[in-house]
């Protein structure tokens, strides 16, 4: 695959971020925090890494993608459209009845995998997804994103300690560390870290990476695929509510969408910081 | 009658279709013997997961394998492959079949009901049935016995779609003959009586032929359906039933509220309503016992249907009203 480069992928995260608020905007409810921190997470994978085809979303020999954190979805839509699996203007139709965008991830809209929406189900999921590769003998990936927060569900940790123990190095987990979950801080609602030496004593190939550095990335996901005999986990460090000032870090973004003036402002300060007027 | 519990027949019926259908895979959570799921993994170990002590785990691996085109069979007691993760089920399981209709998610549920015996209250699962039957796209099916339990697990790995599959440790009478037909979503009608209808499932299918007979004894016709699917409901068997009989007698191992006798209550209340008595656990817990003791003191044998029906039938005639 041709891989974008660091300022193609700078320049796409922006256009992401921006329809990901219009979509909210137009929309009424919504998740913008949990979308706009794993911008990057999703564009390096469907742009540098992710095996798949728009025209043939069942396409057999696909890598699969699992959005554990189901309410970010407005981001992973997004991605699909701008990879042409739907046409973009259908983004506009988000939460509306009949439309295919449903509030969380849902399997019926094409390029979607698995519906999710109830946290800490998708990496178990995603495991036997990779067992079926394995059996099969086929050299499909396994990539599935986590939220911080979503750690706090005990099923991602049995999810875990089945991968590593099962050597599914087939299956890479990503960890949206965004600092932030519903109701505040993580550190102040239920503090996890030091998280990399969580995954590392279940058995994981544990990779840090600055998340919102596209290429950095990219790097992340190759030498996943380089480690034999254990999954591996990319604890991906992001800012929850990423490139909007006011939404950053803030919990209250969580699960609400701005209105028309706070549309305008996001996207003034977004313009601002790519240099376009 | 010779005992076998349905659990054997279940195993017996695994090894059957591990050999013809390579897409067949079978996880249990730490209960391999128990569930008989053993059986299956020695022959294939390939194709069985032992997920350990993880029933959350184990349903999602489940959707992953059945959203890679596998057929799995997820077997573990019946309290911890329904209660414990039904909203796994629910999202991971039938949400991802909505719509499609083909998720293969087959979950296997043994130890059901009073009869699981002295392990008492916390694994005599008796809320699986409404569990189960409330979500969307799922099938229940509850086999009477172990001959029926095979012919059930053959049907229901033929079957499209996400099925829950009621089966006991309890070395139950066999009740049901090796030729019987055995349809997902078709009740079987062992006798045909006027007077009185008892619809059971599972155990109690062997309880109420024994009623019906003692209640041929008072001169009282009754006929006896195995209704081995929950979900979907054969409607048209319980109309045939309630216009001929015009009083109906449900019998289950399992609680009173959301059962199969739930299920006929709901689909007769719209349909044609007739007078109805539920013989059933009376919303509370089991506890340790032999397990023909627990039948007894928990109101699960002939003795209660026969009561039972002498009721329905009462009321048809307007003595109770």
């Amino acid at each position: 695959m041709d891989r974008l480069s660091a300022g193609e992928l700078k320049r796409l995260g922006w256009q992401v971020r921006r329809d990901v608020l219009i979509m909210l905007e137009h929309a009424g409810s919504g998740h913008p925090g949990g979308s706009l921190s794993a911008v990057e997470i999703l564009t390096s994978l469907y742009y540098n890494k992710l095996r798949h085809d728009p025209r043939n979303p069942n396409w057999e020999a696909r890598d699969r993608f699992v959005l554990s954190k189901g309410h970010c979805c407005p981001v992973l839509y997004t991605v699909l459209a701008y990879r042409g699996f739907f046409p973009k203007e259908e983004l506009m139709t988000f939460r509306r009845l009949g439309s295919r965008l449903q509030g969380h991830t849902y399997r019926g809209v094409p390029g979607v995998e698995v519906s999710t929406g109830s946290l800490g189900q998708g990496l178990s999921v995603a495991n036997g997804m990779a067992i079926a590769a394995k059996h099969g003998k086929k050299d499909s990936r396994v990539y599935c994103l986590i939220g911080d927060g979503e750690m706090d569900e005990g099923q991602i940790w049995e999810a875990a300690m089945t991968a590593s123990f099962r050597k599914l190095d087939n299956l890479c987990c990503i960890v949206d560390k965004n600092q932030v979950q519903q109701n505040g801080l993580t550190r102040v609602i239920k503090d996890l870290d030091p998280v990399p030496d969580k995954w590392r004593a279940c058995g994981w190939h544990v990779i840090e990476v600055d998340g919102h550095d596209a290429v950095q990335v990219t790097k992340a996901y190759d030498e996943a695929e380089t480690v034999k005999s254990k999954p591996s986990v990319v604890i991906a460090n992001t800012i929850k509510g990423k490139g909007v000032s006011f939404m950053e870090l803030n919990h209250q973004w969580h699960g609400k969408t701005p209105n028309k003036t706070e549309l305008e402002a996001a996207l003034k300060e977004l313009d601002a910081a790519m240099g376009v007027k | 009658m010779a005992g076998k519990p349905t659990r054997d027949g279940f195993g017996e019926a695994l090894l059957e279709i591990g050999k013809t259908n390579e897409n067949i895979f079978v996880l249990t959570g730490d209960l391999a013997d128990s569930t008989r799921a053993e059986l299956f993994g020695k022959q294939w170990p390939d194709r069985f997961v032992n997920v350990g002590i993880s029933e959350s785990d184990m349903i999602g691996i489940a959707t992953g394998l059945a959203l890679s085109g596998k057929v799995v069979f997820a077997c573990s007691f019946g309290c911890f492959v329904t209660t414990r993760p039904n909203d796994q089920i629910r999202v991971s399981v039938c949400y991802n079949n909505h719509g499609y209709g083909n998720l293969n998610v087959k979950i296997v549920g043994t130890h059901n009901g009073i009869t699981t015996g002295p392990d008492g209250a916390t694994a005599q699962a008796m809320e699986d049935i409404a569990t189960m039957r409330v979500l969307p796209g799922m099938t229940v099916v509850v086999p009477a016995d172990a001959v029926e339990a095979k012919k059930a697990t053959i049907a229901v790995a033929n079957y499209p779609g996400p099925v829950y599959l009621r089966l006991g440790r309890y070395a139950a009478p066999i009740v049901t003959q090796e030729g019987d037909p055995f349809e997902v979503g078709k009740a079987n009608r062992i006798r045909t009586g006027n007077d009185v209808s008892i619809i059971a499932c599972g155990l109690m299918v062997g309880e109420a032929i024994e009623a019906a007979s003692r209640l041929s004894q008072e001169g009282i016709d009754a006929s006896v359906i195995n209704l081995h699917t929950v979900k979907p409901l054969d409607g048209q068997t319980l109309l045939e039933e309630a216009r001929r009989t015009g009083a109906v007698v449900t019998a289950e191992e399992h609680q009173v509220n959301g059962g199969m006798g739930g299920a006929v209550a709901e689909f007769l209340g719209r349909s044609r309503a007739v007078p109805m008595e539920m013989v059933a656990v009376q919303d509370t817990f089991g506890e340790s016992g032999a397990e023909r003791e627990l039948q007894e003191k928990y109101g699960l044998t002939a003795k209660e249907i026969v009561a039972a029906a002498r009721k329905a039938i009462a009321r048809k005639r307007g003595g109770l009203g």
